[in-house]
């Protein structure tokens, strides 16, 4: 367990007849960016609450950066950073004041870094925080974080409400994080910022663990979306296992195939003649979509998932 | 003219359905203390009794500065409504809480933007809560004179004191009104109105003392000069109706010309990095606080500035009446300046420990705003944490009762010629600290074990200023009384100081405020 930054087995937690955690499994190794998906209310700000020992779990073991979260955590804080996913600063204070306080408190300010974070994020550090906007609020508590020498930066949703030079400023500073060594655990709803940003990404949902690897390792173990013109009349892939959708039109095949059945897909279409062939890996999102979207309150309720 | 207004029915729906239980509580709580006080009056005196009381009362000045002006004290009525108006006070919270929290709160938490985007009025969010806070001083006015009609009392002069008490309300929901205007934050306006309302209480106090004209400065001043029971006077209830009308007018011109989220006095940049205090739990929560804590400060000083200056005339308004002569026979040294002053140390107290109370429980507004949590998420341990709020809470509570210990002293000592009054009041207000820190670690207790119930925290203050307040002239139940942690300390400086009930407290605070402490480390966050 050691050789992990996070590790987090089968917890657990419930407030009152909510459960909110239920048998939760996340590994992140030390160094990586790691992708922690899942939909509203699925348990991401929970579960880093619990890391933050701001929460007790109710059951599970959970091991941040070799110690126990709860009972070490001031220890622990110090060597972690964290970007709230609703930044609420203190009204009167202005965003300078609150980047200071907050730093302080960690254990340390780097003056210089901490002024070319706020150069880099363009914040204008002397309004108070009650005239802030949330993408500012935001971009003070990220500039707090981005600005400390810490081992691990925990960020829930940290880009909402940032415009898109703020968020390539945003992947520029977790690609120099990753560069120096440190762990990044990145709870996001924006795909395009976890495809480009994580190395290994863990998918949840309802409390409950229902993903995880590289995305590699993800777009393998599901579907790649075929279309095909064939020469012959497209018949014997309604047969195949693993063929999902398919949908014929005169000479024209799409359909959706296991990726580990692809080549058996692909050896039934070279039988019936290949004119054109494109076929593309699921992207994330539809990833996503599968775990998300189908079946929530379907038949069965369990998800047969694939977790590893 | 009526689009500004467009959508108040609907406002005013929401604003009962979200305040169901508080409003209820306030009216309940209001009415039923207003029908048990004259119940208990009635039981109480008999006639020649009540002439009794009439004579010593009408050389009162605590009691005139607290009331009113004794007018018609030989009658049950005016006996009953001498007792009643001490409540006047917290008519006028009811009304102006009321408006700043439909108002200014609802507009500082956005919410107001959201419903301001539908088709919503400029001005609905105002008369909406101006509707709400008059509707329930008036029927805290009207349930109260039914109550007092049913108990034999005379039904016209139950009318106008209840419709007296019910202007107070209409007057400081009007001046909430004004407030929640001027400021961005709703507790400052709050703040603000409150204030205002502490000076127009002492500029009445004073004015019953003197020659009655400050009196009419304020809504208590008008509502007392309806005179119920005794003059049954109608006009001067006409005079906070006039005068509402005109606040709501002017809160109204504002509106129309302001921003929607911003005050009279615009934002300015602040400093681009924090100073070198800055950066500790106890620096944090200081800064915080210190705004909060000059605001109480002041307005301590200012009540016991007001209070010291009128203390002297405590003794020339005795002249020869023997009753309070005799009265003054049977507790030793102490003269009716004293007796008077006691009571002004333990309204101070009183204010001391509802700032001690709010000061201890901002620990949990950082909690639920997630403030809290991006502290607690750096190398800041809970107790840490919470406990520079409570230092901060403690510290304050001593400032605000120290100083307004030595203001009371500064203005009474001037008055009689004699400073050494300063350090004798400051002593004196010294014993009334260990009730305060009571009341503080009960805040504590409660954001440790029950974060979800803090507003119970301000029952030991409820609890504390009823008992206090109302103690003598109601026959109140014991365990009532010993709830109060101020029933077990001497009358300073008119009674000795006895240490034994200041430790006996003082080691109480301790044990829950390490109660408190101990239960938040072992407690969610959030």
């Amino acid at each position: 367990m050691s050789d992990l930054a996070i590790a987090v087995d089968g917890l657990r937690k419930r407030f009152g007849s909510t459960v909110a955690l239920d048998g939760l499994d996340l590994a992140v190794r030390p160094g990586e960016v790691h992708g922690f998906l899942g939909p509203n209310g699925s348990g991401k700000s929970t579960t880093i609450r619990v890391l933050l020992g701001l929460l007790r779990s109710d059951a599970g073991v959970v091991r941040l950066l070799d110690g126990d979260p709860w009972r070490d955590a001031v220890a622990l804080h110090r060597r972690l950073a964290y970007v709230p996913g609703d930044v609420d600063l203190w009204p009167t204070l202005t965003g300078g004041e609150a980047i200071d306080v907050i730093s302080r408190l960690r254990g340390g300010l780097d003056r210089a870094r901490r002024d070319a974070m706020v150069e880099r994020f363009g914040l204008d550090p002397t309004k108070r925080g009650r005239t802030y906007s949330k993408g500012n609020r935001q971009k003070v508590a990220l500039v707090a974080a981005l600005a400390a020498d810490v081992e691990l930066l925990v960020l829930d949703e940290p880009t909402s409400g940032l415009d898109p030079l703020m968020e390539a400023a945003f992947q520029d500073c977790i690609r120099e994080a990753r560069a120096e060594g440190r762990t990044v655990l990145l709870s996001s709803h924006i795909l395009a910022e976890v495809e480009a940003l994580c190395d290994r990404v863990s998918i949840i949902r309802q409390g409950r663990t229902v993903e995880s690897g590289t995305l590699d390792e993800l777009r393998h173990l599901t579907r790649t979306s075929i279309d095909a013109e064939v020469e012959q009349e497209p018949t014997g892939l309604d047969r195949l296992v693993g063929v999902h959708g398919l949908r014929i039109d005169g000479d024209r095949v799409r359909f959706d195939v296991d990726t580990h059945e692809l080549g058996a897909a692909v050896a039934q279409l070279s039988r019936l003649g290949i004119r054109q062939l494109a076929s593309h890996p699921p992207t994330l999102e539809e990833l996503f979509l599968r775990h998300y979207g189908d079946d929530v309150g379907a038949a069965g309720e369990e998800d047969e998932g694939i977790d590893g | 003219m009526s689009a500004r207004f467009a959508g108040t029915g609907a406002l005013v729906r929401l604003a009962l359905r979200r305040d169901r239980v508080r409003l209820t509580v306030w009216v309940v709580v209001l009415v039923a203390i207003i029908a048990v006080n004259a119940q208990s009056v009635l039981s109480i005196y008999t006639e020649p009794e009540l002439a009794a009381y009439a004579r010593t009362a009408d050389a009162n000045a605590t009691l005139v500065a607290l009331s009113g002006p004794a007018r018609g004290l030989e009658t049950f009525g005016g006996r009953v409504a001498f007792e009643i108006w001490q409540l006047a006070m917290a008519m006028g919270l009811l009304g102006l809480l009321t408006v700043v929290r439909h108002t200014r709160h609802e507009e500082e938490a956005g919410r107001s933007e959201l419903v301001r985007a539908t088709v919503v009025g400029r001005h609905a969010h105002s008369l909406a809560a101006l509707i709400v806070a008059s509707g329930a001083s008036l029927a805290v006015g009207l349930a109260s004179a039914v109550l007092l009609a049913v108990q034999d009392l005379p039904v016209t002069g139950s009318l106008v004191l209840g419709l007296g008490l019910a202007s107070v309300g209409l007057s400081f929901a009007a001046i909430g009104l004004v407030a929640a205007q001027v400021t961005e934050h709703g507790r400052a306006a709050s703040g603000l109105a409150v204030g205002v309302m502490g000076a127009t209480y002492v500029a009445r106090a004073v004015g019953d003392i003197g020659s009655g004209a400050l009196s009419w400065a304020s809504p208590f001043g008008w509502a007392q000069a309806a005179d119920p029971y005794t003059g049954d006077r109608w006009w001067p209830l006409v005079v906070p109706v006039v005068v509402g009308g005109l606040l709501i007018g002017a809160g109204f011109a504002i509106e129309s010309r302001r921003d929607v989220g911003a005050g009279l006095v615009p934002p300015r940049p602040g400093p681009p990095r924090a100073g070198a205090g800055l950066g500790t739990p106890l620096g944090l929560a200081w800064r915080l606080q210190r705004a909060t804590l000059l605001a109480w400060t002041v307005g301590a000083a200012l009540l016991a500035l007001a209070m010291g200056s009128v203390a002297e005339s405590a003794d020339d308004l005795v002249g020869d009446n023997q009753q309070i002569r005799d009265y003054l026979a049977s507790v030793e040294g102490a003269t009716l300046a004293d007796v008077f002053l006691a009571t002004v140390l333990l309204y101070l107290a009183l204010v001391a420990a509802g700032y001690a109370v709010q000061a201890g429980l901002r620990a949990r507004a950082e909690e639920t705003s997630g403030r809290g949590e991006t502290v607690l998420a750096t190398a800041t341990s809970r107790v840490a944490w919470a406990g520079g709020q409570l230092l901060v809470a403690a510290g304050g509570a001593v400032v605000v009762l120290g100083v307004s210990g030595a203001a009371l002293g500064l203005a009474y000592g001037l008055a009689v010629g004699d400073l050494g009054e300063v350090p004798r009041l400051m002593v004196a207000a010294a014993a009334l600290l260990p009730p305060v820190a009571v009341a503080l670690a009960v805040a504590t207790a409660v954001f440790g074990v029950r974060p979800g119930a803090t507003a119970a925290a301000w029952s030991v203050i409820a609890v504390s200023a009823v008992v206090g307040v109302l103690g003598d002239g109601l026959d109140l139940p014991g365990w009532l009384r010993d709830a109060s942690p101020f029933t077990p300390v001497p009358a300073v400086p008119a009674a000795p100081v006895a240490a034994v009930p200041l430790v006996v407290l003082s080691a109480l605070a301790a044990v829950l405020a390490t109660t408190g402490l101990a239960a938040l480390r072992r407690r969610d966050i959030g």
